[in-house]
């Protein structure tokens, strides 16, 4: 029996990783939230959109390294961050001028919007491979750890460390910060009620005079921000692959459907929902029950529930659950 | 049947044309390559306009249907592994008719019992004891079969039967699949099917790579029986051979062409079978049905048509014949690889071919099927030449010319996109509109 030991376990395998990833699914699935409150329709080209936001930021990160620019222990990728954001945000309006705006005064059905959204969804990816390629690429630099493995055992005194890198800090300060401004800007300034009001009621809003362009506009600037930031962030934790944002793509619908789609609060708890989930049922709880139990009691096995490969089915699995029982999601999302 | 309008028949002639030209300029052995996946492409083709033409139903899990279905071309032909057989086999089928039974115990509990805490909590516990009960019979098993000679079987086999007999198999697992997805989905919002379904994709691929019990996993299964006679047979026939010499062409190439003309004969009697089958229905008051419903859904409720069961059905059809064409991918190929089954590939490709060939015909699909597998192999070799001819100015280890050309792969994707784009903004009826 060694309880202290047991939750440091837990913590250092779970707790820590699935805030992260969590914070990581909640941006992703808050972009994803937003295109479809304001926009109404389910956005396929997110995955791409943030994997684009995030080569600019690698290829200005790049830049910096070579001209000697660092940000000490902090990874560059922050000073780059700004350029990424501008960059998606130009590309996502160049895309609304030339393909959405076009069906949004034809007012066409939402599905022909997801349908053009796989247009894009094509070209960007196609950009992302042309400029950058398929590869891994990593760009992370700076301190690596908050808190070593070897300074929290000396420190504690215990046999398992918990070890927390820069970059899950990081994510977790950068998370709160975006959504603290984003939910200030939802509820205090004049664009972003003008903007809660036309997600509420079109009609409404477009009669007390809301510039449906103006908001759209917004939404796509606040969109490409966030978009990046989640791929960056997720980029600086794991790895950079083109094709791991594509499939991000499940994960961040599925928040964004169990907190209720065109809900910025449920999208963040979906986040959170999605991520304990899906790392907690890969993960193999052998080292913790092994602190918990008798000698004679240790298991035999891994006690996984699944293997990791599975992890996209925990995310379908909880999406199929909700379906079922609750479609508008945990919190109250847009009609079904 | 009405007559052909001579418009449609001008653009079957066209891409009839590309195809001869491939074959003048290239090879014919090229042209019946992409030939025999153009038949596979149309399709899987007519199965999404099945539900997005006749229905206005979103999938995007095409992927994991044609997966599917390629698993069926393994179970139903290679020749079974008795040693695996042996070590596992029956406990494994064991297993998963106790995972079926949990699943159904589970889903009686929840119809049967009152709503309450009560409820819940008998289905957790049902779900949670048929899973631990599941994976004590499972995971021995599934390793005994596994540890059998993995270098070359570690899996169950299939049943030895012909492969042929796979394509229906195929159409019946994806029809499967598609009733829970369907189940689950149809009814809610559209946005829902797409991300349901592309869930699905995901885990069936998934599946395909990690349970190497079933079909070796990312190991491949290779060599898979085939329907049509093997080349290195027919070179060593007489009566091949004395045929070859009347033609005036070498063994090697004749015996290639031969047996692509004749998968290409299977297949193309598939397609028409397919596309008589679909015109009928179309044509039907089944099929003016389903075009009511798309088109007004309110309406035809009103008129006493259940949309949901309508929809539900449509759908587990349109999968069936991407299962069925998925089967009939895997049976081309020879083998099994999950690695290379890529959503843009097999299930965004199929949109595109849908969307530029005409939403809602048949024969529109079809042609679709054709021009943009035709265009998807030969983007590449094009903007290879066009960047090498845009950068000919530069030097030859110009970095800027060397990533272009190292990228040219990746201008396929882009076209795509392009094309999807254009197409849906400037004639989204297709090329061949519905009547």
């Amino acid at each position: 029996m060694d309880l202290i030991n047991a939750i440091v376990v837990l913590a250092n395998f779970v707790i820590v990783p699935a805030t992260a990833y969590g914070a990581q699914l909640a941006l992703g699935a808050l972009g994803v939230t937003l295109i479809y409150g304001i926009l109404r329709f389910s956005n396929f080209a997110h995955g791409d959109t943030m994997a684009f936001g995030a080569m600019v930021t690698i290829l200005v990160t790049w830049a910096l390294q070579g001209a000697g620019i660092t940000l000490g222990p902090l990874p560059t990728a922050l000073l780059a961050l700004p350029v990424g954001i501008a960059a998606t945000a130009l590309l996502v309006i160049g895309t609304d001028r030339v393909v959405y705006r076009f069906y949004r005064q034809q007012k066409a059905k939402p599905v022909i919007y997801v349908i053009a959204s796989l247009g894009v969804m094509f070209i960007m990816n196609g950009l992302v491979r042309f400029i950058i390629g398929v590869g891994d690429q990593r760009f992370a630099d700076g301190e690596r750890f908050i808190i070593s493995a070897r300074t929290f055992r000396s420190m504690t005194g215990l046999d398992e460390a918990l070890a927390i890198r820069t970059s899950q800090g990081l994510t977790l300060v950068i998370a709160v910060i975006a959504v603290a401004l984003l939910f200030w800007f939802l509820n205090k300034t004049r664009t972003g009620k003008s903007m809660r009001a036309f997600s509420d009621n079109e009609d409404l809003a477009l009669l007390s005079g809301i510039n449906p362009e103006k908001v759209v506009l917004v939404t796509w600037i606040i969109v490409a921000a966030l978009a990046t930031t989640a791929g960056v962030l997720y980029g600086l934790d794991k790895s950079f692959k083109p094709f791991t944002y594509f499939q991000l793509l499940l994960p961040i619908f599925a928040s964004a459907i169990v907190g209720g789609l065109g809900n910025p609060l449920g999208a963040i708890a979906g986040g959170f929902v999605i991520a304990f989930s899906e790392i907690s049922v890969t993960y193999a709880f052998r080292r913790f029950a092994a602190h918990l139990l008798p000698e004679s009691w240790q298991p035999e096995g891994l006690m996984q529930l699944l293997s990791t490969d599975y992890k996209f089915a925990v995310s379908f699995a909880i999406l199929l659950i909700v379906l079922l029982f609750k479609p508008t999601g945990l919190f109250k999302g847009k009609s079904v | 049947m009405t007559r052909i309008a001579p418009r449609n028949l001008i653009l079957f002639g066209l891409v009839a044309v590309l195809y001869i030209a491939t074959g003048v300029m290239q090879s014919w052995n090229t042209t019946l390559t992409i030939l025999n996946m153009g038949l596979i492409s149309a399709v899987m083709a007519l199965g999404v306009n099945m539900q997005w033409g006749y229905a206005g139903l979103f999938n995007v899990g095409i992927l994991g249907f044609t997966a599917l279905g390629g698993v069926a071309a393994v179970i139903v032909s290679m020749p079974p592994v008795p040693e695996a057989w042996a070590a596992g086999g029956p406990r494994i089928l064991l297993a998963l008719l106790i995972g079926a039974a949990t699943i159904f115990a589970a889903s009686q509990a929840w119809k049967r019992l009152p709503a309450g805490v009560l409820r819940v909590a008998a289905m957790l516990a049902v779900l949670i004891g048929g899973f631990i009960l599941y994976r004590a019979i499972f995971d021995p098993a599934r390793d005994a079969v596994e540890s059998v000679n993995p270098a070359l079987t570690g899996y169950l086999g299939g049943l030895g039967l012909p492969i042929v007999l796979a394509w229906p198999v195929g159409g019946l697992f994806a029809a499967g699949a598609a009733w829970i997805v369907g189940k689950t989905a149809l009814g809610l919002r559209s946005d829902y099917l797409a991300i349901a379904t592309l869930g699905i994709a995901e885990i069936i691929l998934a599946v395909l790579k990690n349970e190497d019990w079933m079909a070796r996993g990312v190991k491949n299964v290779t060599g898979l029986p085939r329907p049509v006679p093997y080349e290195i047979d027919l070179q060593n026939a007489d009566w091949f051979l004395s045929l070859s010499d009347r033609l005036g062409v070498s063994a090697v190439t004749f015996s290639s062409i031969t047996v692509k003309l004749s998968y290409a004969a299977l297949f193309t009697v598939v397609l028409l079978l397919l596309i008589w089958m679909t015109q009928m229905a179309l044509n039907s008051p089944w099929g003016r049905m389903m075009r009511a419903i798309r088109d007004n859904e309110v309406s035809s409720e009103a008129m006493g048509k259940d949309v949901t069961r309508r929809h539900l059905q449509i759908f587990i059809l349109g999968s069936a014949v991407c299962g069925l064409a998925g089967a009939m991918m895997t049976t081309l190929d020879g083998q099994l690889v999950p690695g290379t089954y890529n959503p843009l590939r097999f299930t965004f490709l199929i949109w595109v071919m849908v969307i530029v060939g005409g939403s809602g015909n048949n024969w529109g699909s079809v042609l679709g099927g054709f021009l943009i597998w035709w265009l998807w192999i030969m983007v590449e070799p094009i903007g290879l030449w066009l960047i090498q001819t845009l950068t000919a100015g530069m030097a030859e280890d110009n970095a800027l010319r060397v990533h272009l050309i190292d990228s040219a792969a990746h201008m396929r994707l882009l076209t795509m996109g392009v094309f999807l784009l254009v197409m849906l903004r400037f004639n989204p009826r297709g090329l061949i509109p519905e009547r």
